[in-house]
């Protein structure tokens, strides 16, 4: 039996005009939206994602009917996101880079990047010619610098990552130059990938690595040229490889994300900040 | 229509028929579901087509190098690593896949084989993810201690292939029992021993259908992301060793397209038309093979 070409276009057209209807929404703008259902979304740094989590839940719970979503994806997607609207707050953990000056932000945090290798391994620390070495190919056995007999295996960070970024201006090493074995995108997976391999090496936040280290990975934080990575050396400027990190927004910003922002850098955030190994900004 | 039905269910206008709304409806429907994969494709074309204009189409396979930042986008070591991680996947899954589609086919007792339907069928409902969440805690270590750094290319095969042994494992055993009863009745009867006429005459017989189960299967490999970001080392290189670190293509779109911008990002896009171009060569292949077969057999 055929089927008529008119019926056929008589319920296409009667689809269409739906669907256009549901789509006449004047309020695409995320942060519109989101003033009016009191949700702020926050994106980017996964260094960061797991404090703002904690800021979160803490705010939920004193204002309820506010709901804070935290997504991870990168300093560079919290930019960018910010930039297009999609969302409210961008979480940064780097210094803001010239062009991105027209966006506001505010310090939050800082936080020192820190390398870890596995528990069992006996090397307690490097030099920066050591590391130098190690993330160009030059030394590719731990016992060329006091360790086991046991070849490198050198996890590094995708191209993009503040934590690279920051890792590569301090070491003088250009992405290029990295001869890695591993590449990892965020913070846990760099931890989970040392911590299952005994002759890793990987760098990440000081407080990701402590806070896991706490929560029973297999890693150890090793000094670099003497000075062991702790909050207290990095908040005493003695650890040399430190950041900020920072949340970025655009204006004009909704009261609810206002209060937000000044309930992060009150006396409760900065417990949670502490909490969670990193450095508050004294207010 | 018989000649004595009431005028409402068959009436001389079309639209006061009871039920015409059917018809029209489904062949929307269908319309639309067609739609959405030339709207995909319209889509990556509209946001990577900018940058192959730009630069023409072979600088995705002569540049330097994978330095996106640099405006170097060499897509070949990543095309090799999934065309690797595909062809191993294959090569591992399906005489395995074939075992247990002749077991549970020809020889298990009833309750074995309903057994090992159902254990295959549960296997093939797991997320892919927990197979990379198993790779990376099981399978990686393991293969750090035989050579580091362990996630590397042989671990991305054998997790790949073990997700598209259920897939291969279902299509084969429905291709070999639609091979005719009368060809096994008459093997048997002229004295053939069971190995040589499932060889001889079984697989040849089915083999359309075991040649499209690989295709089904070689597709799901191809376009796996998630196993093979956690598991495969994600270093851009060709490999020169089955324990090389590698990175397929899919895994890079995921792992960079969270904050990939401008150029970076059309690249991705563009990486995304390659997959959907090595896919449709895939099912081609299938399906040409599938008429082959079905002309020698005609």
């Amino acid at each position: 039996m055929a089927i008529k070409t008119t019926s056929v276009w008589l319920v296409g057209a009667g689809v269409l005009i739906a669907l256009l209807l549901a789509g006449c929404n004047p309020a695409t703008d995320q942060a519109q939206a989101e003033s009016r259902t009191s949700r702020i979304s926050i994106v980017g740094s996964s260094t960061l994602s797991a404090l703002l989590s904690e800021m979160g839940k803490a705010y939920e719970q004193v204002n309820p009917g506010v709901r804070i979503d935290v997504q991870s994806g990168g300093s560079s997607r919290g930019i960018m996101d910010v930039r297009a609207g999609t969302a409210l707050l961008g979480m940064v953990s780097r210094e803001l880079k010239p062009d991105e000056r027209n966006l506001h932000n505010i310090l939050i945090a800082r936080d020192g990047i820190g390398m870890i290798v596995n528990e069992k391994n006996p090397v307690t620390g490097l030099s920066n010619e050591q590391v130098f070495g190690i993330y160009t190919g030059q030394i590719t056995n731990w016992k060329d610098v006091g360790g086991d007999d046991l070849a490198i295996t050198v996890v590094s960070k995708a191209e993009g990552r503040s934590t690279l970024e920051v890792f590569s201006d301090y070491f003088g090493v250009s992405y290029r130059e990295i001869r890695a074995h591993v590449i990892i995108g965020d913070n846990q997976q760099g931890i989970q990938t040392v911590g299952g391999s005994a002759a890793a090496i990987g760098y990440v936040s000081i407080g990701s690595a402590e806070y896991e280290a706490e929560q029973g990975a297999e890693i150890r934080l090793i000094s670099l040229e003497g000075q062991l990575p702790s909050t207290e050396s990095v908040a005493s400027g003695g650890y040399p490889i430190s950041r900020e990190l920072n949340l970025v927004y655009k204006e004009p910003l909704t009261e609810q994300a206002r209060d937000f922002l000044t309930f992060a850098r009150s006396r409760e955030a900065a417990e949670l900040v502490s909490r969670l190994y990193m450095i508050p900004v004294t207010p | 229509m018989t000649p004595t039905a009431p005028a409402v269910i068959a009436p001389i206008n079309p639209l006061k028929r009871r039920g015409w709304l059917f018809w029209p409806a489904m062949a929307v429907l269908a319309l639309m579901a067609a739609m959405i994969i030339f709207l995909i494709i319209a889509f990556l074309l509209g946001e990577g087509v900018p940058l192959i204009a730009q630069g023409g189409i072979f600088r995705f396979f002569s540049d330097e190098g994978w330095w996106p930042l640099e405006a170097s986008f060499n897509l070949a070591p990543m095309l090799l690593a999934s065309l690797y991680l595909t062809i191993g996947a294959l090569v591992v899954a399906t005489p395995l896949s074939l075992a247990i589609a002749l077991v549970t086919t020809f020889k298990a007792p009833a309750g074995l084989a309903r057994l090992l339907r159902n254990v295959v069928e549960l296997s093939a409902a797991v997320p892919t993810v927990v197979y990379g969440l198993w790779g990376v805690t099981s399978i990686v270590p393991i293969l750090n201690m035989w050579s580091p750094p362990g996630a590397s290319l042989m671990a991305g095969i054998l997790v790949v292939a073990l997700m598209i042994i259920p897939t291969i494992t279902v299509l084969t055993q429905s291709a070999l029992q639609t091979v005719p009863r009368a060809y096994t009745q008459g093997a048997a009867a002229l004295g053939v021993s069971s190995s040589q006429t499932l060889l001889r005459v079984v697989i040849p017989s089915a083999s359309q259908g075991i040649f499209s189960a690989m295709v089904l299967g070689a597709a799901r490999a191809i376009g796996e992301t998630m196993v093979v970001l956690m598991v495969c080392g994600n270093i851009v290189q060709v490999p020169t060793s089955l324990f090389d670190p590698v990175r397929a293509l899919t895994a890079n779109i995921a792992l960079e397209m969270p904050y990939a911008m401008g150029d970076h990002r059309a690249s991705l896009f563009v990486a995304g038309l390659v997959m959907l171009l090595l896919v449709s060569a895939l099912v081609a292949l299938g399906e040409w093979a599938g008429m082959r077969q079905r002309r020698m057999r005609a």
